[in-house]
């Protein structure tokens, strides 16, 4: 199964970053093959929306579930259409995030912010 | 004569005449004075519209008290796929830079309020899958004061922007009247929109650090959008200097200084229309509007102070 995190940096030792629409990397870690792959977000620079675009990029790398800290309601809208689960990241590096899902030791993500959206 | 460029070099609009004028009311912030002044104008044009764009606040009708002839819902357009003829290549959701669109197992997903209604997605659609859906943002009531006629832009509460209810009620305006635009505060795409086909702005500021702050952001805008303008200081405590400074170096005419008033501060709580209540009101803003037709003919005529 693939697990998602948002990144600081590209590999299994970067912390998890604090935004989930507006992270540089998504690490995707393969817990059978023990692999993972890198994705840049593009929703980086966007002017809104970026949760939705950046749910996107995680459904259509095939992702079962997201860990992550945050998560607005557009996002989670895509990820549950998508039928990935969302697990709340403790802080730690994503290769710790992997053990402790692993291991059961993560909570369901339950408070869906209403997103920080841009006023036009 | 020297030789212009300004369009208004040959049509000055005139108070009261067949062909209408708009004098477009805007402040850096909330609570300056918009509402006072327009409401105030346009009580003393007697016959005219009063159009408030302030559609978060519209606060105009609580002094006006319009008799209510209709209202109109304001529809913005959402994209509504048909699922039977989309085959998934995802172009309107790549198009799509407000990223209201996402496509999740053979399904798209709209997110109307990161829409913008540009309508790229319907016309990028190869299989023409796409069509023109309406949701709803807010309403424009209808009312009338005697011989002014109230129109009232009201955006409906969780709405990103007012824009589009301020687009429709500008459209509706009648041109063969005088027109007094209550603009929201600040100096955003909202406020852009309810100048944009101003004759002439009246900018409303506080003799405050913080209001000289607001009264340049304003300034800027008017200047941006090349409007004639005029200040009318509100509030004054004795500290007019430091907005009359500001003016003096931007060649800002100053309208008016209008001292703060317990009287007339209680008395707008109350929603009197000061024009209304006290003669000498009547008598400042007939002056005012005096001030601003001499202000237009006199730009009008090619002397440029913008």
């Amino acid at each position: 199964m693939k697990i998602a995190v948002p990144a600081e940096g590209k590999t299994m030792e970067s912390n998890v970053c604090q935004s989930f629409g507006r992270t540089y990397y998504f690490v995707i870690a393969d817990t059978q093959a023990s692999e993972f792959e890198v994705i840049d977000n593009e929703a980086v620079s966007s002017g809104g929306g970026a949760g939705i675009k950046a749910a996107q990029a995680i459904a259509d790398s095939g992702a079962d579930v997201v860990v992550t800290f945050h998560c607005g309601q557009n996002a989670a809208d895509v990820l549950k259409a998508a039928s990935i689960k969302i697990f709340k990241a403790v802080p730690g590096t994503i290769g710790e995030m992997v053990q402790k899902y692993k291991a059961g030791e993560l909570k369901e993500l339950l408070e869906i912010h209403a997103g920080y959206h841009k006023h036009v | 004569m020297p030789a212009t460029t300004s369009t208004y070099k040959f049509f000055a609009p005139v108070l009261g005449a067949e062909v209408g004028m708009r004098i477009a009311v805007l402040s850096g912030k909330g609570g300056t004075g918009k509402t006072f002044v327009s409401v105030n104008l346009a009580y003393a044009l007697g016959k005219a519209v009063y159009a408030d764009c302030d559609v978060e606040e519209p606060n105009g009708r609580l002094f006006l008290k319009p008799k209510v002839c209709r209202t109109e819902e304001v529809c913005t357009m959402i994209p509504v796929n048909n699922a039977e003829k989309c085959t998934g290549c995802r172009r309107c959701a790549d198009f799509c830079k407000f990223n209201a669109l996402a496509y999740i197992r053979n399904k798209l997903l709209v997110f109307p309020e990161l829409c913008h209604a540009c309508k790229g997605c319907i016309l990028i659609c190869p299989e023409k899958a796409l069509k023109e859906g309406k949701k709803p943002v807010g309403k424009i009531e209808y009312g009338m004061k005697k011989d002014i006629e109230v129109i009232t832009g009201m955006m409906n509460t969780g709405e990103a922007t007012g824009v589009p209810v301020i687009r429709r009620l500008l459209a509706e305006l009648p041109s063969d009247r005088d027109v007094i635009i209550d603009c929201p505060p600040g100096s955003a795409c909202t406020v852009m929109e309810s100048i944009k086909d101003a004759d002439f702005c009246v900018l409303v500021a506080e003799p405050t650090r913080f209001g000289l702050h607001n009264l340049d952001m304003v300034y800027k805008l008017v200047k941006l959008f090349n409007k004639p303008h005029a200040l009318i200081v509100n509030k004054d405590m004795g500290d007019k200097l430091i907005v009359e400074e500001y003016c003096a170096q931007n060649k800002i005419k100053v309208l008016v200084s209008i001292p703060y008033d317990t009287e007339l501060a209680l008395a707008n709580s109350k929603g009197f229309i000061a024009a209304e209540k006290y003669p000498c009101f009547r008598e400042l803003f007939n002056m005012i509007l005096d001030s601003i037709e001499k202000e237009v003919h006199y730009e009008a005529a090619g002397n440029f102070k913008r």
